[in-house]
């Protein structure tokens, strides 16, 4: 299967990397997606995680085609 | 309840004056209160200046996240409609960057209403101020 993945702001420039398409196994979690992309055993305690739009806990697991998204605290308004 | 994302400058009152001109066909007589917020950029923020100011969001998300606040907003209060407007892209200061706007029958609905859509938008929705200041570009790192 295979999923998308955003960063977004100060995460994005850190990271140099905007959006990329992976490969992925069953049973991956949202965890396993960022210990994949950006080498880091743990996520920050302060990185907020959305899939397919809505926010969700690192240990949910993704599925094929969803969209993955990890940024920073909002700071709209 | 629109929720309306905008790359270039608005101007809140004058969409609040449009958006009640359709009211006026759909809901004349209902309201009798109407909340206004209207978030505008500052040029200085805690001890520093800010020159100009960009907002990032992630679209998409933005829409769901503030169509689900409005929603919960109404599932609390007897709201009659909220429009919700809020600026992306390249800003600058007296600029309007968010427009909350809830119609009710009383005032005290639309108060609350309005405070509680604003507070979760700030807390919630996927926008993000990167400033411009003498000493170099800064993201704003959370939300007071």
């Amino acid at each position: 299967m295979a999923i998308t993945v955003k960063f977004f702001a100060r995460l994005r420039e850190e990271l140099n990397i905007d959006e990329e398409r992976i490969d992925a196994q069953a049973g991956l979690t949202a965890l396993h997606v960022w210990q994949k992309l950006t080498g880091q055993t743990s996520l920050p305690a302060q990185i907020l995680i959305a899939v397919n739009h809505e926010y969700v806990k690192e240990s949910v697991t993704v599925n094929d085609n969803d969209e993955v998204a990890f940024f920073p605290p909002v700071t709209g308004g | 309840m629109p929720v309306w994302i905008r790359a270039n400058h608005f101007d809140p009152l004058e969409l609040i004056q449009q958006y009640q001109i359709q009211l006026e066909n759909k809901k004349k007589g209902q309201y009798g209160a109407t909340a206004i917020f209207i978030g505008t950029m500052r040029d200085f923020n805690e001890d520093r200046r800010v020159t100009a100011m960009t907002l990032e969001h992630y679209p998409g998300m933005t829409e769901v996240a503030l169509e689900a606040i409005c929603e919960e907003a109404k599932q609390k209060w007897p709201v009659l409609e909220v429009l919700v407007v809020h600026r992306v892209g390249a800003i600058k200061p007296s600029d309007s960057i968010v427009l909350v706007a809830v119609w009710s029958a009383h005032r005290a609905e639309a108060y609350e209403a309005n405070r509680y859509i604003m507070e979760a938008l700030k807390s919630k929705a996927p926008f993000w101020k990167k400033e411009a200041t003498p000493n170099g570009d800064k993201w704003v790192s959370k939300n007071t």
